[in-house]
């Protein structure tokens, strides 16, 4: 439904706060009126109005001080001067001291009716605008990120207190313990969240690779460079660049970023036009780097550079707490990605969850929960569907047939579920395939 | 006394065929006995010779302390130029879900932008003016159904452009 404009109509003559309150009043506003400056302001802190329509000549407090006040009150109010005295002074002095617009009295009905409509459409427009940014907030707001121990929460305060900054993040923790996840948290919480975040997994690239990828590169710089290349620094601009594994960068990289990061300028690979990019940089280590400083293998500077702010994840088992709340989390993450209906599990299976170290952290018990669902009876899940800690295939699976269920949901999903590729993989036919999954009700996971 | 009817009162001398006219779409739309009668006023008082123009919330005032008692809703007639003070002219106006409002064909002819005089679209376009304003009297503000002759007209063009009659929502309204 859309809600009712309110107007405050402040004049000290009674015949124009009369004509312009029936006027609006019959185009279904709601009108208020006042006779000076002051009773105006008195209105406005007991209630909110969305258009001011002020005269400028009143005894007393004139209308462009009341509109400073008023601005100062609330600094979005849409507020619309009248005169019947139209100089070009007075008229630059409102519309710079925030006036929406500014009219000379008397004026055509027809411009009247246009200014408030167009005054109406930007309040709906502006309070549009905030809901479907709360919406986007909403949505964007660490979904994945739980944990009620107090370790986590502290986690999450960090988090909060450091999106709001502009500084550089280094994030530590075991592997699986969600780095990349806290990276995503801080950018979508951040300023720059109508912004990319654009992710390098350092580790995974050789330093010549990583330094095209990081800083792009010009046709022609290499064997196989067909086109100019955009690099991620480059993407990041307005951003976040998220370099996880940092801590395997050569001495090289090292240098070009400490670089980098110091002047927001770079060079493209093969190229010679200096590129500046305004970015945020967030990193990611499951190593001790204050150790390699002291080693030698890690640039101090560069360490000092990009430690301003060290958010660091404790290990599951250092939270235990959380092991429920994940479970439920993951439980409902999997059975709704499959398409079956909830289950629970058993207090048995809880327990000894809660008692299990997890060397793989979060990403481990994820894993161990998608298994389960796939392997276990569709209602609970039980201690023996758990591996915890004994490699998949010497799991507590006992029955030959859930050892061919597992098996066989995990050759299609290594072939994505290409029904050709996986027969030919399990040595069995097309049709006796079909037949197994309709036995398991195996289903791809969405 | 009999309060149930509508009182088209003219001042100034307007075609009382051309009244007739109007109070028979007035009858038509409200479902209720219009009578019509001349009223008399000194219209000198709301004169502004700066604007060469007739005030009428002072018209509006006037008509609804002299007038407003002798039936349920009262309409003033006029064919001089009304303004009020915040605007440079209106077709008319009239006190919201109160007793009484003002209407004025001044505006309404033809003539007035350059073609040939019309009575027909003249009639047309005063009738619309007059059920229009006798709605706010009912409490109906102004609709943005195109058709409705509640929609708000700040031109001629616009008048021409809607029904002379309520639209759905508005008769609904008026019924509660």
């Amino acid at each position: 439904m859309v809600k009712k404009i309110s107007l405050l109509i402040v004049d000290d003559e009674e015949s124009v706060r009369d004509s312009l309150f029936n006027w609006f009043i019959e185009d279904g506003y709601h009108v208020e009126c006042a006779e000076n400056a002051k009773k105006a302001l008195s209105m406005l802190e007991s209630e909110d109005f969305d258009i001011i329509l002020a005269d400028i000549k009143m005894p007393g407090m004139d209308g462009l001080e009341m509109l400073r006040r008023i601005k100062f009150l609330k600094k979005d109010a849409i507020v619309i001067v009248m005169t019947a005295f139209a100089t070009v002074d007075t008229a630059v002095q409102a519309l710079k001291d925030g006036a929406y617009d500014y009219v000379t009295k008397p004026f055509d009905p027809d411009d009247l009716s246009h200014l408030i409509r167009n005054a109406s459409k930007q309040i709906y427009l502006t309070e549009e605008n905030e809901a479907l940014k709360e919406k986007v907030i909403a949505l964007e707001n660490v979904e994945d990120l739980i944990g009620r121990s107090k370790e986590m929460v502290k986690v999450l305060k960090q988090v909060e207190h450091v999106a709001q900054s502009d500084s550089s993040v280094i994030i530590t923790g075991e592997s699986g313990t969600g780095k990349e996840l806290i990276a995503k948290a801080i950018h979508s919480n951040s300023q720059r969240k109508f912004f990319p975040l654009v992710c390098v997994h350092c580790g995974a690239l050789t330093e010549s690779l990583l330094e095209s990828e990081l800083f792009g590169h010009e046709k022609g710089a290499f064997t196989g460079a067909m086109y100019n290349r955009k690099g991620r620094f480059e993407m990041a601009d307005g951003g976040t660049i998220f370099l996880d594994e940092i801590a395997t960068i050569s001495t090289k990289m090292q240098i070009e970023l400490l670089r980098v990061l110091e002047s927001k300028s770079f060079i493209r690979v093969g190229g010679n036009k200096e590129i500046r990019s305004d970015f945020r940089v967030i990193c990611a280590t499951n190593r001790d780097l204050k150790k390699m400083v002291e080693q030698g293998t890690f640039r101090e500077d560069l360490y000092y550079r990009l430690n301003v702010v060290n958010i660091h994840i404790p290990p599951l088992r250092e939270r235990i707490e959380d092991i429920p709340l994940l479970v439920d989390y993951f439980i409902n993450k999997y059975c709704t990605s499959m398409n079956r209906p909830l289950i629970t599990i058993d207090a048995a299976a809880l327990r000894r969850l809660e008692e299990f170290d997890f060397p793989g952290n979060v990403r481990e018990l994820e894993n161990m929960i998608e298994r389960a669902i796939v392997i276990g009876n569709g209602k609970e899940i039980r201690l023996k569907d758990l591996p915890l800690g004994k490699e998949v295939i010497d799991s507590s699976v006992e029955s030959l047939d859930d050892h061919e269920k597992l098996h066989i949901y995990q050759i299609l999903n290594k072939y994505r579920w290409n029904i050709t590729r996986s027969a030919k993989a399990l040595k069995v036919d097309r049709v006796t395939l079909y037949k197994k999954i309709k036995k398991y009700g195996l289903k791809p996971a969405e | 006394m009999d309060l149930q009817h509508i009182t088209l009162i003219s001042f100034g001398y307007i075609e009382k065929d051309f009244l007739e006219k109007i109070a028979e779409d007035v009858r038509r739309e409200y479902i209720l006995p219009v009578k019509i009668r001349e009223g008399h006023l000194d219209l000198s008082e709301f004169h502004d010779p700066a604007r060469r123009q007739y005030n009428g919330n002072n018209l509006l005032k006037v008509v609804d302390s002299m007038f407003s008692s002798e039936s349920l809703k009262i309409l003033g007639l006029f064919s001089v130029d009304l303004f009020i003070p915040i605007l440079t002219y209106i077709f008319g106006q009239a006190y919201l879900n109160g007793r009484t409002g003002i209407a004025s064909f001044h505006r309404f002819n033809n003539e007035r932008y350059g073609m040939k005089k019309d009575d027909k679209i003249m009639l047309d376009r005063f009738r619309k003016e007059v059920i229009h304003e006798l709605g706010h009297t009912f409490g109906l503000i102004h609709c943005h159904v195109p058709t409705c002759v509640m929609r708000s007209s700040t031109y001629v063009e616009d008048i021409d452009q809607k029904s002379p009659n309520l639209c759905i929502t508005c008769r609904t309204k008026l019924g509660k």
